[in-house]
């Protein structure tokens, strides 16, 4: 195994500037009824020009939201953010005016949502919907706009744009609606995009078209792509580096070829492991115990204690920091060393 | 080691036999005259055996006809023509009294445990109302014990027989759905997409689950799904449907490792691989798409309508081999001439006039 270490997939070579997106210790929390659940708890990752960076998490694992309080399109109230910093390009875009986040959002960050069919206006065409972009950020007429759309569409290997611009959501089987959101994320060229869940509604046939074309328009670009997914294959086929979330936290980091072949956190080893494969057919899957937290009862100490086979007494009272494992490695582990080691 | 068990000739006689089953929706226009204007071939002639004991594992796109043929194993829907016999017997025809006899021993696990089970019902009525069709199978003083059994055998709290669905997980929920599936002691479980909606940390609980209680239990079961690699975790046999049509059959180490339907091999390729150092692979085996010998075969084009399906084979509109042949001929579920007596895992059935072995050079 180490034999064959030839670095083949090293990570993109690390620019000297700043990286183009940074969340800093971000923390939202949503007031309920309940009580309060705190959906992000001090996630920092950051993602530079031209990387892919997966956010690899379940349900309830803070992965969305986070996404949705750097695009801003979070519902405050009930959610808050009571802590942290967004930095684009250097900024921070939690302490900017609405003004002018509206003016990233779109233009220079643009999101592309799991289901499309939900996410486009049944009642307008597409191209109306793609044009509009262009009406609205750059002012173009209505002529020039529809020019544009078809453009993008053709862009996006939608076969036919010309005639099909007229036509509505309902018109286009699920993978062409995926091209239409990647269309409209990329209609005013942003430097960011995120994906939250593009694939996951789509059959396998059609996500290889899908995360195909992605990359493609990636290579074509500097954009850098957040990927938010739950999906092991995915992330392996895409991603430069991964951020493992569970109850709001990252677990662990790290560039991809690194955490595949060697987890450093338990959750992380746990998911791998379950994974079905050839040589143990037959035998009992690997199974994580246990279900994922109630955010609104987070266990105390490290929130994946009550599924986790190392867990000791230090890990249901203390949070464990995210330990250095590595470079651009890390895991929020207090036995991460034991994790790599068997 | 366990290899060999599983991959060996399926055991047991054949207790459900599919032949031919056909499932056209018709398509009508105009509202109070209506008039048939065609018909959407959700299932068009398909024939499987189901043996004791066996999982069959059902693979495909959405709209290829999978659930629809779950349908028609249960009798949820009519079979257009076709017959399906359990233990000799053709089901598609029966009714009444007969056709619950036939129930009881065919039941079925859905897919979507958020909608699946009844909000307003406990679980222990949720579990117990089979035993309100079926009183035969346990006495009305018996079934609290045995709904709470079946709550244990599913590895959930007997206790909790007086809790509602949204008191539950997901995978909870799940179940809950198989023990209700489990009431009557059926020799059969149809299982559509038993695990796709749910987290993938509990995901393989269930199929564990499930794996056992077919140990425990001698169940057969029909396992659709479209994460292949579940499917080839618990399925003895795999059949893979496009369009309606069933396009390769046989057993999961013929179909993964020596698929020969181009449909099928297009569909395996496209499956990501939980191995960064896949993609170096795929990267450097070749760009040219179809003509790949390993690479991802991206398939372009959408699936076509099941209203109106191309002529002859129906693969043959995406289909990089596609020939003149194709269009004009129906190629038959059977073993390609080729692999005929051949004795290698090619020698399976598959649909496809010109079935061959994808990237004879890569086991070079």
């Amino acid at each position: 195994m180490t034999a064959t270490d030839t670095m083949a997939g090293a990570p993109a070579p690390a620019t000297a500037t700043a990286p183009l997106l940074e969340v800093r210790d971000l923390h939202v929390e949503f007031h309920t009824r309940d009580g309060v659940a705190r959906a992000v708890n001090g996630v920092n990752y950051s993602v530079n020009a031209g990387e892919t960076l997966a956010v690899l998490g379940e349900s309830g694992s803070g992965k969305s939201v986070t996404a949705q309080a750097i695009m801003g399109i979070l519902d405050m109230p009930p959610g808050r953010i009571p802590q942290g910093e967004i930095l684009f390009q250097g900024q921070d875009m939690l302490k900017m005016s609405a003004e002018a986040r509206r003016k990233i959002r779109g233009r220079k960050i643009a999101m592309i949502f799991q289901d499309a069919l939900s996410s486009l206006n049944p009642v307008l065409s597409v191209g109306y919907q793609l044009g509009e972009m262009f009406r609205v950020h750059q002012g173009l007429s209505r002529k020039a706009a529809k020019a544009r759309s078809i453009e993008l569409m053709d862009r996006v290997r939608i076969p036919g744009a010309r005639a099909r611009v007229n036509d509505y959501p309902h018109q286009f089987s699920g993978g062409m609606r995926q091209r239409i959101m990647i269309a409209m994320a990329l209609a005013l060229e942003p430097d960011l995009i995120i994906a939250d869940e593009p694939t996951t509604a789509l059959d396998v046939t059609v996500q290889a078209q899908v995360m195909d074309l992605l990359a493609e328009l990636q290579r074509e670009s500097t954009m850098g792509l957040i990927l938010i997914t739950h999906d092991l294959g995915v992330v392996a086929d895409v991603a430069d580096k991964i951020a493992v979330m569970y109850a709001g936290r990252i677990v662990e980091n790290a560039p991809v070829h690194e955490i595949y072949r060697q987890p450093a956190h338990p959750y992380t080893k746990g998911l791998l492991q379950s994974i079905p494969r050839v040589d143990r057919k037959g035998q009992e899957l690997y199974a994580i115990k246990g279900l994922p937290p109630n955010l609104l009862h987070v266990p105390a100490g490290c929130a994946f204690n009550p599924r986790c086979p190392m867990a000791q007494d230090v890990c249901r009272t203390d949070v464990p920091p995210l330990h250095t494992v590595g470079a651009g490695r890390g895991s929020a582990c207090h036995f991460w060393k034991e994790t790599l080691g068997d | 080691m366990t290899d060999t068990v599983k991959g060996a000739a399926p055991a047991g006689e054949p207790i459900l036999q599919v032949r031919n089953l056909v499932k056209h929706f018709p398509l009508t226009r105009g509202i109070v005259f209506q008039k048939q204007v065609g018909a959407v071939k959700a299932v068009d002639g398909i024939s499987f055996d189901l043996h004791r004991g066996e999982t069959l594992g059902i693979v495909g796109e959405s709209g290829c006809g999978k659930s629809t043929v779950a349908k028609l194993l249960m009798n949820l829907e009519r079979a257009t023509s076709g017959e399906v016999f359990y233990k000799g017997e053709d089901i598609t025809r029966l009714s009444g009294r007969a056709l619950k006899a036939v129930r009881r021993n065919i039941q079925m696990v859905f897919q979507d445990p958020y909608t699946s089970l009844n909000p307003r019902m406990t679980v222990g009525d949720i579990i117990g109302e089979p035993f309100d069709i079926h009183p035969e199978v346990a006495p009305k003083g018996d079934r609290r014990k045995r709904v709470q059994e079946l709550l244990d055998v599913v590895g959930l709290n007997p206790e909790y027989v007086n809790r509602y669905p949204h008191q539950f997980s997901g995978g909870q929920r799940q179940r809950i759905g198989i023990a209700r599936g489990l009431a009557l002691n059926p020799e059969i479980i149809i299982c559509d997409e038993p695990v796709s909606a749910l987290d993938v940390s509990v995901q393989a609980q269930v199929v564990n689950l499930m794996e056992k209680l077919q140990d425990e239990f001698g169940l057969s079961y029909i396992f659709i799904a479209h994460d292949l690699s579940i499917v080839r975790h618990i399925s003895d046999r795999v059949g893979v449907m496009y369009l309606g049509r069933m396009a390769e059959i046989g057993t999961d180490a013929e179909i993964y490792e020596h698929p020969t339907h181009p449909y099928t091999q297009a569909l395996l390729s496209a499956v990501p691989v939980p191995d960064p150092q896949a993609r170096e692979q795929r990267a450097a085996g070749a760009d040219s798409g179809a003509a790949a010998g390993r690479g991802r075969i991206i398939l372009s084009g959408d699936v076509p309508s099941p209203a109106d399906p191309p002529s002859g084979c129906r693969f043959r509109t995406r289909c990089w081999k596609a020939q003149d042949r194709c269009a004009q001929e129906q190629p038959l579920l059977a073993v390609p001439e080729v692999f005929r007596g051949s004795g290698t895992p090619a020698e399976h059935e598959s649909a496809c006039h010109f079935a061959e072995e994808r990237a004879t050079a890569e086991a070079a």
